[in-house]
């Protein structure tokens, strides 16, 4: 029985304990500090408790209001020594009427945690950290290994992001109406660039960190049952497919398959049927906002049966729409690689050496990359050959400078 | 004439500090306020948290920039300052993007602390 009884517990853990914090984090004035302890004790003491009096009707309502009891003796006691910590106990124990353990005001707190962690005066590194570590529940280790950091220099960015949140008054709360769009916008690019570290990471051997994939989708998901906005359908939808062509990316030895070239048979079907409609609904009824369009291009290469069979005239067109609402370089050489494929690479290379002849991309190896192979398929060896020599100076990632070693290499003397 | 005196200092060098060194240092500050008070030459000030907790914000194109970290730039001088009340770090970012020159340059928003006898945070 009481074995039973912990393995129910180690469940609750596992699927709510993210939940009963976000909920601590709000009675307990987003104290962080305070509401992990709380977490940890409410759950110590259901494993004291539960055993002879059994698991109780709503676990997750008594897992909080058990954290909000230890947390407030705990504040009682330091507050012999401490007059902030005994003022806000009898704060705490004045609230114990308006305790709010609504269904609804669980999603609520969710989402106050999101925008908490994903808050702009923390720096991107500090909110990657802080969302994986507090929304995701990943632990410390295994979010370091994930960045290939040291698990001290990660602990002391979570510290460090937990220290200003409490000093500068960082609130626990959703934006209100009017400052919502900017805010979601930046929780939108910590999702996103959380899903791209595990897509390709930005440097060394490992290009699928599939776990920081994983835990990006799950989080899109949450966010959109909680918000259900046009860009976080459109950043779900884009992660989906982009996701779908995981194990058609790189062969058997780990090094890059470009697109063109990718046994579209091991695509995951259903993930783009999912982000398919998704881009659909993105797409509905107003003007699609940069994750839409992206994702509404990703939906294109993910439903043509091969690269020559793409739609690239409607590409080229949804990049030109896109640059509209972010004017970019590097969107702009997104759209130049979409017209060498709608018009010929002649074309392409016309834009792209106008692109390279501005500057900006000039240590961007992708810019290189396209050029190589433009020439490469205009016939051009020599020039394709020392574009692929510059490419590979700027390259960081191992596969990338192996594939386009083996490019290079093809093009023979 | 009115005067603003910035003060500066190595936060490094500082949080080597003993704890009774520090709040030594912030009685002596205290002080110092009570005597520019008492001679009515005492207009406003306060100490600041360290740089960890600042935020810097830029508005451009309408749309507020918000960074993490204290604002480090050569090129541009200190212009001035705003001393706000706000309920918290969202208030303070919504009233600093009403300050003109965030539009031209920065607002460095910083967390003020009390000036206290004893247990002075850092």
């Amino acid at each position: 029985m009481s074995q039973h009884i912990n393995h129910t517990i180690e469940t609750l853990y596992r699927e709510q304990s993210r939940r009963v914090l976000a909920t601590l984090l709000r009675l307990l004035h987003g104290n962080f500090e305070l509401a992990e302890e709380a977490l940890q004790d409410a759950f110590a003491a259901a494993l004291k408790q539960w055993p002879d009096q059994g698991v109780p009707d709503n676990p997750r309502a008594w897992l909080v209001s058990a954290g909000r009891f230890k947390a407030i003796d705990q504040l009682r006691k330091r507050g012999r020594q401490d007059v902030v910590a005994a003022e806000l106990a009898r704060e705490l124990d004045a609230q114990d009427d308006q305790l709010d353990l609504d269904e609804d005001r669980f999603g609520d707190d969710r989402l106050r945690l999101i925008f908490t962690c994903c808050h702009p005066a923390l720096s991107m590194e500090a909110r990657l950290a802080l969302t994986l570590r507090e929304v995701c529940g990943l632990t410390t280790e295994a979010i370091a290994a994930a960045f290939l950091v040291p698990v001290p220099t990660l602990a002391q960015r979570i510290v460090r992001a937990k220290n200003k949140i409490r000093d500068a008054a960082i609130p626990y709360e959703v934006p209100e109406a009017d400052a919502l769009a900017e805010r979601l916008d930046g929780v939108l690019q910590t999702i996103y660039l959380m899903f791209n570290e595990g897509y390709s990471a930005s440097s060394g051997e490992r290009v699928l960190q599939a776990e920081l994939s994983a835990e990006a989708i799950r989080l899109g998901r949450l966010l959109l049952a909680l918000l259900p906005a046009a860009e976080v359908r459109g950043l779900l939808a884009l992660m989906l497919l982009h996701d779908a062509r995981r194990a058609a990316r790189v062969d058997d030895d780990g090094d890059l398959v470009p697109l063109e070239e990718q046994d579209r048979s091991l695509w995951h079907r259903g993930q783009i049927e999912e982000g398919a409609a998704l881009v659909v609904a993105a797409l509905q009824g107003q003007r699609p906002g940069p994750f839409g369009l992206q994702a509404a291009i990703a939906a294109l290469h993910a439903e043509a049966p091969s690269a020559d069979a793409t739609d690239w005239a409607e590409i080229a067109a949804l990049y030109t729409l896109f640059l509209q609402l972010q004017p970019s370089p590097v969107v702009e050489l997104n759209r130049a690689v979409a017209v060498a494929m709608r018009d010929g690479p002649a074309a392409g290379l016309a834009l792209v050496e106008q692109l390279a002849a501005k500057g900006d991309l000039k240590d961007y190896h992708l810019l290189h990359a396209a050029r190589a192979d433009l020439y490469r398929r205009a016939g051009q060896v020599a020039q394709a050959r020392e574009a692929y020599r510059s490419a590979i100076e700027r390259t960081r990632q191992a596969p990338e400078r192996r594939f386009l070693q083996k490019r290079l290499a093809a093009l023979g003397d | 004439m009115k005067y603003l005196c910035l003060v500066y200092y190595d936060e490094q060098k500082m949080a080597e500090l003993s704890q009774a060194e520090w709040d030594a240092l912030n009685r002596e500050c205290m002080d110092c306020v009570g005597g520019l008070q008492a001679s009515g030459h005492f207009l406003e000030g306060a100490p600041l948290l360290s740089t960890d907790t600042a935020t810097t914000l830029r508005v451009r194109d309408s749309k507020a920039v918000v960074t993490d970290g204290p604002f480090a730039e050569t090129k541009e001088q200190l212009a001035g300052f705003y001393m706000l009340e706000a309920r918290d770090m969202n208030e303070a970012i919504r009233l600093a993007e009403k300050i003109p020159p965030a539009r031209y340059g920065c607002v460095e928003i910083r967390p003020v602390r009390d000036l206290m006898a004893d247990g002075n945070l850092r």
